[in-house]
This record gives structure tokens, C-alpha cells and sequence, in this order.
């Protein structure tokens, strides 16, 4: 118990930076994805392949490899100065956004080709059909695998511990060098994603019982 | 547009399904005002024909026009046309994740950009001519079929289209609903809506239609008056198929 609450300052902080860094990378990922996701149903060609591209290159890269390229490789490239913290969520986002991409896509899949016949018919474009008709019921249609997906990310965060983006992958280094019991401390880390992933399995209970009455 | 314009015309429209010819040498033309009914066996290709004329499906060959105007590719073009053509699906396509009362003013707002006091106002208007006012809140899947397929009829009235296309709008309706849907359609076709009906229901046919044409194969092979064509069909395959229904 000492552990936690000598370094409660500690483990707030960490968790706020976690915090921060999902939400901000769940939100980009979901928007990305959902972009990309249309670009892989459009029907320029060019979209087609961009998407394609996009994720296969993208979902099969390790996450490591992708943050250790935007905190090492991208200064190199001299093109904008950003932050550690900007550059980790970036990463984050460009991976979850790939994996974001294929769930919504399964969930486009679920529509009834109908719908945007429906659509079509009543003179909407092939963006307001997918945006307000397609989409809408294909993310309902993928809530508890898109759910996954933003738990993988939360998790994924600690990764950015490499970046010297303080967060509560890095609570342990800090705890050792002031001679805690780390095994203790990561405990409590364990606990605090725990705590952290209840709010988002209750959005997908609450969404999904919302979502079935609708329907 | 003169007087003359037909409100459809498709001119030498052929269209392959792989292999399958589907339309042959299709020459139709719908007068405003006019009911036309398509009739024919299954795989007949009149449903195929009936999404030919909002380009749902494109046509290798021919020409269709709609109120003189010739349908564009794929684009705005053809979006602003089909907003002026009403369609009626057999599997009613109402947009599953909106209220009824939004399936109805949805294209209004979003497409002819309508104020929202007015779309709902026509939209509420359209409902109670429909019978379905009091639905106005509840969600596609919560009505029944009768009844969906009467929302889909006022979604595509709102837009106020100048003709209406019905893709055998009661052949996935419970027998008892079948009424319903047809009662709204007799009416739409008294007060002069210009109406294309690929439809199994012969009684309709007879009541409402102006005209009827008998499609086999891929081609339409008679095209004559309701009564001529259900007391004097002149081909074999019109004979054949009347005798198929109307025996029972």
C-alpha cells in the first residue's frame, strides 16, 4: 500500500498522461479510420489503393517500430518540430486508425445494399450516402469490436514510454530507481488500467442496448 | 419542356448481366400523367428495367431520358435527376437507424436543402395522407410491412417527384397488407402522378393502369391498353402467362 500512496503525485500523473494520450489518439484514430475506411469503398480506384496500401502497410508494422520511427527517425527529416508528446500521438493514431479502418469496414458490410440504393435514389452523393446513412449504421453494427480496438489502444500507450512521454507505462522506472518494490507498483498499474478500461465497457454496453432498441 | 416531352423515354436500351441478356432493344415512353404497369414472368427483366431509369443500373446501350433530359454518368448530374424520380423498393429500404418521421424529411433537408419547420410539416402531412401519422416516432423495424412500404411511398413524395417508380412494391407483403399499399397507389395514380408499376397484382392493373406492357425474355412484347391486354393478348407468351394466373 506504501508503494501507491507515497507516490500517489506519481501515479496521478502518470494515469493524467495516459489519459490524455488515449483520448486523443482514440478520437484521431476513430475519425482516420473511419476516412480510411471510405476511401476502401469509394469507387475512385485511387482511394481504393491508397486505402489498401494504407492498412496492410500499416496493421502489420509493430507499434515499436512506428513510435521508435516517429520519435528517432522523424526529427531527422527536418520537416515540422513537434513535440514528443504530438509525435506519440500521431503514431498512435496512424496504427489504431488501420485497425479502426477494417472494423467499420466489416460494419459497412453489414448494411443492406439497399440502403444506399434507397439513398441514391433520393439524389444523395456517394459522400452524404455513406455519411449519414451507410456509416451511421455501420459503426452501430461494430460497436464491441471497435470497443476492442480502443482497449488495445489504451494499453498500447504505455508503449510511448520510449518517447519520454511520461504516462503510467513509465510509473515502474521511476519507482525502481527510488527503491520501491516494483513488483508492487506494477500491481497497481494493473489496477489502474483495470479502472480505466470499466468506463469503456460500460459506453459499449450503454451503445450497444441503445442502439439494438433502434433497430 | 412542351406538352410532347415524355415525362420517360428509353430508346434502344440493351443490357447484359454477363452473359445474360437482360433488356433487348427496350423502346418505352411514359406520357405525364400516364400509369404504366410492367408485367411479365420472373427473370422477365422488368425490375431490371424499372432501375434502369434512375441509373441504379447502368444500360450498355440506348438512350433513357427523363422530362427530355438525358441521364448523366454517375455524379451530381445524376443525383440532382433522381431526386426528381421517386422509388419505391420491394424490400422497402427505409433507412433502418432513423424514426419514420426522419425517413421522410431526411432527403428533403439534406439533398433539396428545405427548411426544417416546413420538411417536417410536409413530411407530417404526407404520413397522415399514408395513414401512418401516428407512427411518426417509431423506428422502421417497429412497423409493420404494410406499413414501411407506406413510409417508403411518403419518403419518396417528398421530394415531390415528377414521376414515381414502383419496383414490385407488395410482393414482400403478408396477403392482408397488400391492400394497404395498393389503396395509396390508386390514389397517387387518380390525382395524375406519372407512375412506371412493375407489379404481380393484376387487379391493380386493371383499376389503375392506363397502359400495360408485357415484358418476356428481355423484351417487351405487347404493350396495349389494361383491358385489351387481359381480354385479347395477342402473343403466345402474354396468353401463356395470363393463363398461368389467372386460372386460380
Amino acid at each position: 500500500m506504501n508503494v501507491l500512496l507515497d507516490n500517489l503525485d506519481l501515479y496521478g500523473r502518470a494515469f493524467l498522461g495516459t489519459i490524455e494520450l488515449f483520448l486523443i489518439a482514440a478520437v484521431g484514430s476513430l475519425v482516420l479510420g473511419a476516412v480510411v475506411a471510405g476511401m476502401r469503398v469509394s469507387p475512385v480506384p485511387i482511394l481504393r489503393a491508397f486505402g489498401t496500401i494504407y492498412v496492410n502497410l500499416i496493421r502489420n508494422t509493430p507499434l515499436t517500430l512506428i513510435l521508435f520511427f516517429f520519435a528517432f527517425a522523424y526529427p531527422r527529416l527536418e520537416i515540422v518540430d513537434l513535440s514528443f508528446f504530438t509525435r506519440a500521438c500521431i503514431g498512435l493514431i496512424l496504427y489504431t486508425a488501420a485497425f479502426v479502418c477494417e472494423v467499420i469496414r466489416s460494419g459497412i458490410n453489414t448494411v443492406p445494399v439497399g440502403q444506399a440504393e434507397a439513398s441514391r435514389a433520393l439524389g444523395f452523393g456517394f459522400g452524404q450516402t455513406l455519411t449519414t446513412i451507410v456509416m451511421p449504421q455501420a459503426v452501430r453494427a461494430v460497436v464491441p469490436p471497435l470497443t476492442n480496438v480502443q482497449i488495445a489502444l489504451l494499453k498500447n500507450t504505455t508503449i510511448a514510454s520510449g518517447f519520454s512521454v511520461f504516462q503510467a507505462g513509465g510509473i515502474y522506472q521511476e519507482l525502481s530507481e527510488n527503491g520501491y518494490n516494483v513488483l508492487v507498483g506494477l500491481l497497481w498499474i494493473a489496477l489502474g488500467f483495470l479502472i480505466l478500461v470499466v468506463p469503456l465497457t460500460l459506453l459499449q454496453r450503454n451503445l450497444d442496448r441503445r442502439w439494438s432498441v433502434a433497430k | 419542356m412542351s406538352e410532347t416531352t415524355p415525362m420517360v423515354r428509353m430508346a434502344g436500351v440493351d443490357k447484359h448481366f454477363g452473359e445474360l441478356h437482360v433488356l433487348r432493344d427496350i423502346n418505352l415512353e411514359v406520357p405525364q400523367g400516364q400509369v404504366v404497369v410492367v408485367l411479365g414472368p420472373s427473370g422477365s427483366g422488368k425490375s431490371t428495367l424499372c432501375r434502369t431509369i434512375n441509373r441504379l443500373e447502368p444500360i450498355d446501350s440506348g438512350v433513357i431520358e427523363i422530362d427530355g433530359k438525358t441521364l448523366p454518368a454517375e455524379g451530381k448530374e445524376l443525383a440532382r435527376l433522381r431526386a426528381d424520380v421517386g422509388m419505391v423498393f420491394q424490400s422497402f429500404n427505409l433507412f433502418a437507424h432513423k424514426t419514420i418521421l426522419e425517413n421522410v424529411t431526411l432527403a428533403p433537408l439534406k439533398v433539396r436543402r428545405t427548411g426544417k419547420a416546413e420538411a417536417e410539416k410536409n413530411g407530417i402531412a404526407l404520413l397522415e395522407r399514408v395513414g401512418i401519422a401516428n407512427q411518426r416516432d417509431k423506428y422502421p423495424a417497429q412497423l409493420s410491412g404494410g406499413q414501411q412500404q407506406r413510409a417508403a411511398i411518403a419518403r419518396a413524395l417528398a421530394m415531390k417527384p415528377k414521376v414515381m417508380l414502383f419496383d414490385e412494391p407488395t410482393s414482400a407483403l403478408d396477403p392482408e397488407m397488400v391492400n394497404e399499399v395498393l389503396d395509396v397507389m390508386t390514389g397517387l395514380a387518380k390525382e395524375g402522378m406519372t407512375m412506371l408499376v412493375v407489379t404481380h397484382e393484376m387487379g391493380f392493373a386493371r383499376r389503375a393502369a392506363n397502359r400495360v406492357v408485357f415484358m418476356a425474355d428481355g423484351e417487351i412484347v405487347e404493350d396495349a391498353t389494361p383491358d385489351t391486354f387481359f381480354t385479347a393478348p395477342k402473343s403466345d407468351r402474354a396468353k401463356d402467362f395470363l393463363g398461368k394466373i389467372l386460372t386460380h
